[in-house]
């Protein structure tokens, strides 16, 4: 108790680099729980990209392929699903609702979907959240659009606007819509998954811009208006993919068995949260090297604790002379020693503790609302409040260095003074 | 060189005695490495409640005596006794134990601890040795012993209040010093040059109250300083080169 009262004065008397120090500790521990929150911030978000939808239907291709395009907007389908097939499995008495989904066109770099509106209710994302329009609504009429907040906010575009909609999905696309421009409809909030990334056209527009095309590209002098379309059958006869719910989640094994088997058309049914696990277990490599990183800083900080104790020794000796001419033996003056380090470091643990709770209380509306990055505030867990047990078990090691050299001084000093 | 011991007034019988404080006999230390030193110390005794001032120039061995005397370095060879026990019986840390209950030391200068309280840094010795601390609760609360011994020794309540010792003059600072070797009456007070920072008025006032204090717990003193000058205030005094033998090797 008194050592630690001495070396809590001792400390006090140099506080402005005391002070330094315990700051940099701290920063490290905010960097080091910092990226913790975030990592699990990041892996909760991602797997809330889609949720509430039981199965995924596309064509028979690997999982995450199909979770890429379906999804994230990546890459492209290898084969459509004919609306047959659609209508099938829309029929499968297990089935609750069905959306599809159809992809191949794109707006300045943003992938147009077709869909119908359905897709607004059933699309749920962040435990079962729902969309909702920042303005306007969904679809009134065949060339409506809806779009995400990203669109709306990289493209500057309100209700109202025209866009004309690009063949193929390239930033730069040489073959455009022009005939059939669409008018904004609705703008959704922000959700923080693909969806803001994303122009919403309904399934017959999709159909409409396309009918006087063939083999990709318009067939010269068969061009078709955009009022005569109107009256023209616009049922598709393809889409790219669709999403399922069920009435029970105990049939999603066997509906999904189903779909894989069905004989007229090979196709792929897959779970998203297994396939978000599967992909997640790919990129969630760099997470590791984050944590790496951050459990260097903590070592550089402490390194630097170290490097401010051994820099104060010397002008420390007197002290040390002193101690040992009261009694002190040279056991006191390397607890002593060990003590400050093991004190700066508790102080840089619990001010970097509480640092990163009120800096994650003030930042998080801001995160959530420009990265769509919902962090928990939730109380450390145990693997956290053992990662900061074994940083203040570092500094007292770490504190034992400059100890044992002041150890080897006291012991040849002896209670003699040299300066 | 001789082994006389040489004093001012000296009416002390040659030969072992029990009551001597302090008694070193053929004592020999090398300090080895580059520059290889040594020093021999046939005969020295230290009488109990003696007051004795050891000279020397600068050089001659004083902080090794004294390094010996408190038992921070052991002797290569010979005997020290102090107070009827071998010090070089002890063990490292028993060495450290004996020390504070039995040695008040003041050293030449910087003797505090500048971020403690003065009556913290007058009551460490206490938080290291329980003989002391005991001695010390006899008369009184340690915090009353402690401003007590600062008042006698001429510190008034305002400078007893200052919040921190690095604050005070050097001659307040060698004051509070010397309460702290005081405190908790240990039998031997140690002084390495505690005045040489003081001016001659000082000093005078300042040993004046050190012994009327030591005098009062029957305190042996040794002084070391390298002015004879002082000689007046003491029983007796020894010079350095007359007791010992110091020898310095060359550079390698």
């Amino acid at each position: 108790m008194m050592i630690f009262r001495l070396a809590f004065q001792s400390l006090m008397n140099r506080w402005v680099t005391a002070c330094l120090t315990v700051l940099a500790i701290a920063l490290s521990v905010m960097l080091l729980l910092g990226v913790e929150k975030v990592r699990t911030g990041a892996r909760q978000s991602f797997a809330d990209t889609i949720s509430g939808t039981d199965l995924i239907v596309g064509a028979r291709s690997g999982s995450l392929n199909l979770l890429l395009y379906s999804v994230f907007r990546i890459g492209n389908a290898t084969n459509n699903v004919t609306w047959k097939s659609y209508q099938d499995i829309a029929k499968m008495p297990e089935v609750k609702w069905i959306v599809p989904i159809s992809l191949g066109d794109s707006h300045h770099g943003f992938r147009v979907l077709g869909t119908n509106g359905d897709y607004f209710t059933h699309y749920k994302f962040r435990r079962g959240q729902s969309m909702t329009f920042a303005a306007g609504g969904p679809f009134t009429d065949l060339f409506d659009a809806v779009i995400g907040s990203d669109v709306a906010d990289a493209l500057g575009y309100k209700v109202g606007d025209k866009i004309i909609v690009a063949h193929g999905v390239g930033s730069i696309s040489f073959i455009e819509h022009q005939d059939k421009p669409f008018r904004v409809s609705g703008i959704l909030a922000k959700t923080g998954t693909p969806i803001d990334r994303t122009v919403h056209v309904s399934l017959e527009a999709i159909e409409a811009i396309h009918i006087d095309w063939q083999s990709g590209a318009p067939v010269p002098g068969e061009s078709i208006s955009a009022d005569a379309v109107r009256k023209m059958d616009l049922t598709p006869h393809a889409i790219t993919a669709a999403m399922v719910g069920l009435d029970s989640k105990l049939a999603t094994f066997k509906v999904q068995r189903r779909i894989n088997d069905y004989a007229e058309e090979p196709l792929s049914a897959i779970m998203p949260g297994v396939a978000l696990q599967e992909l997640w277990g790919l990129i969630g490599t760099a997470e590791t090297a984050l944590s790496v990183v951050s459990a260097m800083v903590v070592a550089t900080a402490l390194l630097g604790m170290v490097t401010m104790i051994l820099t104060t020794l010397n002008e420390r000796r007197r002290e040390m002379a002193i101690l040992r001419s009261v009694g002190a033996t040279p056991t006191t003056v390397l607890g002593l020693l060990a003590a400050e380090g093991g004190l700066l470091t508790l102080a840089g643990v619990i001010t970097g503790t509480v640092g990163l709770y009120v800096g994650l209380y003030l930042a998080r509306p801001y995160i959530d609302h420009t990265y769509g990055l919902s962090l928990a505030i939730d109380p450390p867990r145990a693997d956290e409040w053992l990662k900061l047990g074994l940083i203040v078990a570092a500094g007292f090691v770490a504190g034992l260095l400059p100890a044992i050299r002041a150890y080897r001084l006291s012991l040849a000093d002896g209670m003699m003074v040299r300066v | 060189m001789s082994d006389i011991i040489v004093s001012s007034r000296d009416t002390r019988i040659e030969g072992e005695s029990p009551l001597d404080a302090v008694s070193f006999s053929n004592v020999r230390y090398s300090w080895p490495g580059p520059s290889p030193f040594s020093l021999t110390i046939k005969k020295f005794t230290l009488g109990s409640g003696e007051k004795l001032l050891l000279v020397g120039p600068s050089g001659s061995g004083k902080s090794t005596f004294l390094s010996l005397l408190a038992g921070i370095v052991a002797p290569t060879q010979g005997r020290i006794d102090v107070l009827g026990t071998e010090m070089a019986k002890l063990s490292g840390s028993g060495r450290d134990r004996f020390r504070v209950d039995h040695f008040g030391i003041i050293f030449q200068m910087f003797n505090l601890l500048p971020y403690a309280s003065l009556i913290d840094n007058v009551l460490l010795p206490l938080r290291f040795s329980r003989t002391r601390r005991a001695n010390a609760e006899r008369d009184g609360s340690l915090d009353a012993v402690a401003r007590g011994l600062l008042a006698a020794l001429g510190l008034d309540e305002t400078v007893i209040a200052t919040v921190k010792a690095a604050n005070l003059s050097v001659g307040q600072q060698q004051r509070v010093a010397a309460a702290r070797a005081l405190i908790g009456a240990p039998p031997i007070l140690v002084a390495d040059e505690p005045t040489s920072a003081l001016d001659r008025n000082t000093e005078e006032a300042f040993l004046k109250l050190l012994f009327a204090q030591s005098e009062k717990a029957g305190t042996s003193v040794i002084m070391v300083s390298h002015d004879e000058g002082l000689a007046p205030h003491f029983d007796r005094v020894v010079r350095l080169q007359d007791i010992a033998v110091s020898s310095r090797g060359a550079k390698q």
